[in-house]
């Protein structure tokens, strides 16, 4: 199970993708959406972890981009913010729509419950 | 008739009002629309009638003047032809004696006598007959007074008769001291000279006449000379011979009627006319007022039907005033109130906001030392090195803790900012007391407010509008601090009931709502905190929102010991996936 973090807060991003792997997760990050367009080229991915809100492409925009390149990718968005806009548009599109500060334990069971684990 | 009376009752005045601040406070003068639409409306329709009433009042009381003065000409009018008369068959009668009598037979005595008791049969109050010869000798004479031979060559009368053929004398009253006058004709004789054929006339049926004239209460009608000397007794004590206190009226050929102003008696209508070939004047008084009587009667149901007429319109104008300004108060009430709630609504829509970005912007920090504190413990616990130091764990764990209370409060602040747009969707009644309750947690905490919150577990998630949900338990709650002392008791608890309904009560132990209060503690800006910032729309948009999601709520207060508002909702429960 590979997943990709993508999230402009850096010091949030690295942390969380380091303790996902210490739990066994191989979790790549980046901190924006072209980072991440790049990376997906060189990788496989099973489920992107997307931050809603991100300068100038954010997570939703970002999702599109990604299942172009990698159809069946499942998303979990993360967010700081929660307008009822994003909230509704979110429940639609990916798996779960999760509101910082997140629980580790939380996030596993969402990534395990999506990728049907 | 209640309801009529409503509708045109001034509630405007009386009524409550939503106060729209001192900039516009002026727009708002109920009181001074109201008496300005009446004074306009009174005015536009009481001063057509004022000046109808007065045209008719002037038009009336001059056809009233005119119809007094027509009359009192007619009256002397045909008085003095009646006078001529009286005067024309006595020297017609004279000429017809001189006609059938020749000069020799009329200085005959004993022919003199018939001719006189002829005379006194046919025509009456003829006292005496006399001839005077050209050298005014009195050469026959038949009557009671020794007037044979009397010369009357030197007196005025006999030479006006010499000079105008006939002469008719002022009233006198002569030897037998009684008011006569007399007629004179003179008449030409063969050879060139003339005599003259006198007789003296009792002036009684002339009284009688003008005595038995109609003219109505305070009338009079008497005979005048030019010296204003009367000829004949008035009917009110004046005495032939007395002088009339009213001035005689220049000589006029017709007969004339007008208004004469005494300084001290008052108006009177004044008709005369000179009796021609007469020193005779025939005057015919009448008291105004009297002649008036009429038109005062004519102008008090002028006055009472102006008066009725100024009485409908004023009902009429202050009734239709009255029903405007209130349907003008009505809408300007319903304009503000709305104003008013639009301005509440964006206010809460405001604070959502403004809860929203500042929930985003420390969420993001939050997260950060959330995810460092968790990589610290994950450290801890994933080598060996302070696995077993458990004060570091604690130490981590105490920094997770505050975190997720933060996350806790910010969620709250999200959510309750998310839901604030209607919609329908499942909603866990429990937990959106709790999160109602957090926000005021602190609150409670510092006032020592003690509170329950027991929702029976067989409530299930039910459709309903979260965010109003949200709204109303909030307001509640915030009303039931606002009536709690320090140390007191709030309660919520909910249980399901028949036909698919739950009721929920929230009650406190605060200080209660009087009777009067309790019945308007639902209509919008009705508010017993306004000193203290209370709008007044707290529980009227509680009631609104609980009906539109179908509730009812109901209240139940005793000053001293606390309130209870017991809401029931619909109840329409679906098993959901949650998807957070």
């Amino acid at each position: 199970m590979r997943i990709l973090l993508v999230d402009d807060e850096e010091e949030f991003v690295a942390t969380l993708a380091e303790r996902l792997s210490l739990r066994g997760i191989d979790a790549d990050w980046v901190i924006s959406a072209s980072d991440a367009e790049k990376i997906i080229n060189t990788r496989h991915y099973d489920l992107a972890v997307l931050d809603v809100k991100m300068p100038q492409v954010g997570g939703r925009e970002l999702k599109k981009i990604i299942e172009k390149k990698q159809p069946g990718i499942k998303t979990i968005y993360l967010t700081g913010h929660g307008s009822e806009e994003d909230y509704q548009a979110g429940i639609a599109e990916a798996e779960y729509y999760l509101m910082k500060p997140i629980n580790i334990n939380d996030l596993i069971q969402k990534i395990n419950d999506a990728l049907g684990k | 008739m209640k309801k009529l009376l409503k509708l045109f009752s001034p509630n405007f005045l009386w009524g409550d009002k939503q106060d729209i601040g001192p900039r516009f406070r002026h727009m708002f003068n109920y009181s001074r629309l109201w008496r300005s639409a009446v004074m306009l409306t009174a005015l536009s329709a009481i001063l057509p009638l004022l000046i109808i009433t007065w045209f008719d009042f002037n038009v009336t009381q001059k056809a009233v003047e005119s119809e007094t003065l027509s009359r009192t000409s007619r009256t002397v009018s045909n008085t003095k032809r009646t006078i001529s008369a009286f005067l024309e068959e006595r020297k017609s009668a004279l000429d017809f004696i001189v006609r059938d009598n020749p000069y020799e037979k009329l200085i005959d005595p004993v022919r003199l006598a018939v001719i006189l008791e002829n005379l006194r049969k046919s025509f009456g109050g003829i006292s005496d007959i006399g001839v005077i010869d050209a050298g005014g000798q009195q050469i026959a004479y038949i009557g009671p007074y020794p007037l044979e031979g009397k010369n009357y060559s030197h007196q005025d009368w006999f030479k006006e008769v010499v000079e105008r053929g006939i002469y008719i004398s002022d009233v006198f009253l002569g030897f037998r001291n009684e008011p006569h006058l007399v007629i004179a004709i003179s008449f030409d004789l063969p050879n060139g000279s003339f005599y003259i054929l006198r007789t003296s006339i009792d002036t009684d049926r002339l009284n009688d006449q003008l005595l038995n004239l109609e003219l109505g209460p305070q009338g009079n009608a008497f005979i005048v000379n030019a010296k204003g000397i009367l000829q004949t007794p008035g009917r009110y004590n004046e005495k032939v011979f007395d002088k009339i206190t009213i001035p005689v009226p220049e000589y006029s050929p017709q007969t004339e009627a007008f208004q004469y102003n005494d300084p001290n008696e008052g108006s009177y209508i004044l008709g005369f006319a000179y009796i021609p070939d007469t020193p005779f004047i025939l005057m015919i008084v009448k008291n105004k007022d009297e002649m008036m009587k009429s038109w005062h009667k004519t102008r008090i149901e002028i006055l009472v039907f102006l008066s009725i007429g100024i009485i409908i319109v004023m009902v009429g104008v202050i009734g239709f005033a009255t029903f405007f300004v209130n349907n003008i108060y009505i809408a300007d009430q319903r304009r503000i109130k709305t104003l008013h709630q639009v301005e509440y609504s964006n206010k809460l829509a405001s604070i959502g906001r403004l809860a929203a970005g500042v929930a985003h912007e420390i969420n993001n920090p939050l997260a950060i030392i959330n995810e460092k504190a968790g990589l610290i413990k994950d450290i801890f616990q994933f080598r060996d090195t302070y696995a077993k130091d458990e004060k570091l764990i604690g130490l981590v764990d105490s920094i997770h803790n505050s975190v997720a209370r933060c996350g806790a409060i910010t969620k709250q602040l999200l959510s309750f900012a998310r839901h604030m747009d209607f919609s329908f969707q499942p909603v866990d009644l429990e937990k959106i007391i709790r999160e109602v309750i957090g926000f005021l947690g602190k609150e409670a905490e510092y006032r020592n407010i003690k509170i329950s919150i027991n929702v029976e577990p067989d409530i299930p998630q039910f459709e309903s509008d979260r965010g109003k949900l949200q709204q109303i338990f909030l307001n509640l709650v915030n009303n039931a601090f606002a009536a709690l002392s320090d140390g007191g008791n709030l309660n919520i608890s909910a249980i399901r009931i028949r036909n698919e309904r739950i009721r929920i009560t929230v009650e406190d132990t605060g200080c209660g709502i009087s009777e009067k209060d309790l019945k308007k503690i639902f209509e919008p800006f009705f508010s017993t905190r306004t000193n203290v910032g209370g709008t007044g729309l707290g529980l009227s948009i509680t009631y609104s929102l609980i009906q539109e999601i179908g509730g009812t709520i109901d209240v139940n207060s005793t000053v001293g010991f606390g309130t209870r508002f017991i809401i029931t909702l619909p109840l329409n429960a679906k098993n959901i996936k949650e998807k957070r």
